[in-house]
């Protein structure tokens, strides 16, 4: 195992693309030189072995800085700028996640203990907030699919349940009704099993500040970033289609699948466009994509589907 | 109900002085020299900071957002002070008061235009097709636009000139600053995704501003 040491945390305040880079090609030869420890993180593989993947995109990578201090996370406030504030009070080591339902290897697993067998890669993903903005995230992660198969869902597992730690000792607005506690949310059986969703522990190459849902969060690229649950306690195989919160919450502003779509409107934010986190004061939204312009990946799980009634 | 207007407040004022009150011609030296010049700057100092965070880049993330709301808010609490004139002057039987109402007034408007300006340029970028679809599909920029155009007339009907040429008219006229601030409360409603804290907050100071106005009608009837 690895130890977090001090130069990692200075290494901590790089914030854009040319210096993460940079890091990269710095640690890369660090680990040539046998000093991987550099990396310092518990679960994150020295950069240098950090797989790229065909998936990612070369559009322009959001801040750091934008990434982490900008985030919908209402276990610690119903402000963008609360979760940076706050998050720190939650502990995330030692961290357990249980999986239940129909599998055969149900259980309390360590969070090392869920990844240690797989091999972390970077997804530099588009990120479509349902209210209208968006950014581009490296993240750092593993395929849902691979966890997913070493629990050996059984044939009755038809959908996965996620759900966020709800502890209102460490989440200071949990008290606050707003939402029905715990975060729940959940995909189909052939959603977690594409190979675009991950389980992500990282982004910019470090681990997951608590804001961002660490240690452990669900993303799915082409879905409303709402759908990629954070800092994940429980998996369960299960039979039906779990009620999310979100749509618990209002369910004609809100459904079970949430695919990005430019042509169904929400009451509040037209979805046909996006403002780019980042872009400046003084730039034009962008087109939103439909399936958030991973068409090509995933439109074929959802052939004949009525995707306006099934938003 | 409102109490006086402009000018007839200013006729009481004018005898007042006549009758030679040494402390009153104080007192209307502190209001129009150092309270009045006061409060201008107090409320144009927002916009000011905001100007200043856009410019210093230290508006977060999403500073057309930040630019947007911080308007929007300036704009409803400006909106409510104005209302709060007219009790205020009665509680404190303070007369002058009730000559704050315009410059208070006029910047409600101020902000609310940048607010539009805000969203029309930084937002929209000038896209009047996508637009009017968000004033026709979306409910809250529905009544967003229907509290601006309300607003525009009370705005250029604020001079002295314009009061004294709309006479009896000027008043009725400008009661529609009730439902103005009902439509920009519910603009408020309209927008928020869950946290509904603040624009509560919002509707009881409203309620409370206007159940004043109901009481004092429904008593003096009475
Ligand atoms: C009397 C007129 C108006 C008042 C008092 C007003 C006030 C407000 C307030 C208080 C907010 C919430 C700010 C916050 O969340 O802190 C808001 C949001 C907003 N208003 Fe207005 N508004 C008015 C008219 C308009 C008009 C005419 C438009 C555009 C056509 C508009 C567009 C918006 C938008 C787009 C937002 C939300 C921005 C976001 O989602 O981030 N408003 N307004």
């Amino acid at each position: 195992m690895l130890i977090r040491n001090n130069s990692e945390i200075k290494e901590n305040q790089v914030t854009d693309y040319q210096d993460y880079q940079k890091r990269r090609e710095f640690i890369k030869t660090a680990a040539g030189l046998g000093l991987a420890a550099l990396s310092g993180s518990l679960i994150q593989p020295a950069s240098a072995k950090i797989l790229k993947s065909p998936y990612s995109t070369s559009e322009k990578l959001t801040d750091y800085e934008d990434i982490t201090s900008y985030n919908n996370f209402y276990e610690f406030g119903t402000s963008k700028s609360d979760p940076k504030r706050y998050a720190k009070a939650m502990k995330t080591s030692p961290w357990t996640v249980s999986v239940e339902g129909h599998c055969e290897k149900p259980g309390k697993y360590n969070l090392e203990d869920l990844l240690k067998p797989l091999t972390v890669e970077e997804r530099i993903y588009r990120f479509r907030c349902v209210e209208g903005w968006s950014m581009v995230i490296p993240w750092l992660g593993v395929p849902l699919a691979d966890v997913i198969k070493r629990m050996k869902p059984t044939s009755r597992a038809k959908f996965v349940y996620f759900e966020t730690l709800a502890d209102p000792k460490q989440m200071r607005a949990i008290k606050h009704q707003i939402l029905d506690w715990p975060y729940v949310e959940g995909l189909r059986m052939d959603e977690a099993l594409h190979p675009l969703t991950i389980l992500a522990t990282g982004l910019y190459g470090k681990d997951l500040l608590n804001q961002n849902g660490a240690p452990l969060r669900l993303v799915v690229p082409w879905k409303y970033g709402f759908k990629s649950i954070k800092s994940i306690v429980k998996i369960r195989f299960v039979e039906s289609q779990p009620m999310n919160t979100w749509r618990k919450s209002s369910q004609d502003e809100y459904g079970f699948y949430a695919n990005v779509n430019p042509d169904v409107p929400h009451p509040r934010w037209s979805q046909r466009r996006e403002r780019v986190i980042g872009s400046g004061f003084f730039s034009r939204k962008k087109k939103t994509r439909l399936f958030n312009g991973y068409e090509d990946q995933v439109a074929s799980l959802y052939s004949g589907m009525d995707l306006g009634k099934n938003f | 109900m409102q109490a006086s207007t402009f000018s007839q407040t200013r006729k009481k004022n004018t005898v007042s002085k006549r009758a030679g009150a040494k402390q009153l011609k104080t007192g209307e030296f502190y209001f129009r020299i150092v309270f009045k010049p006061l409060l201008f700057i107090l409320l144009l100092a927002p916009a000011l900071w905001l100007a200043w965070g856009a410019y210093q880049d230290s508006l977060g993330a999403n500073p057309v957002e930040a630019v947007i709301r911080g308007m929007g808010d300036w704009g409803l609490r400006i909106l409510l002070l104005t209302l709060l004139i007219s009790p205020l002057k009665r509680l404190l039987d303070w007369p002058r008061l009730l000559r704050l109402r315009r410059m208070l007034g006029l910047f409600a408007y101020f902000y609310v235009a940048l607010h539009l300006l805000a969203y029309v340029w930084l937002d929209q970028y000038f896209d009047w097709n996508e637009i009017w679809l968000d004033v026709v599909e979306r409910p809250f920029i529905t009544v967003g636009v229907l509290a601006f155009v309300l607003l525009t007339p009370l705005a250029l009907t604020s001079t002295k000139g314009m009061m004294r040429r709309l006479g009896k008219r000027w008043k009725r006229l400008h009661r529609l600053v009730y439902p103005i601030s009902i439509l920009a409360v519910l603009h408020f409603w309209w927008m928020v995704k869950l946290d509904i804290s603040e624009p509560l907050v919002y509707s009881i100071l409203l309620a409370l501003l206007l159940g004043e106005r109901l009481y004092r009608n429904v008593v003096r009837q009475g």
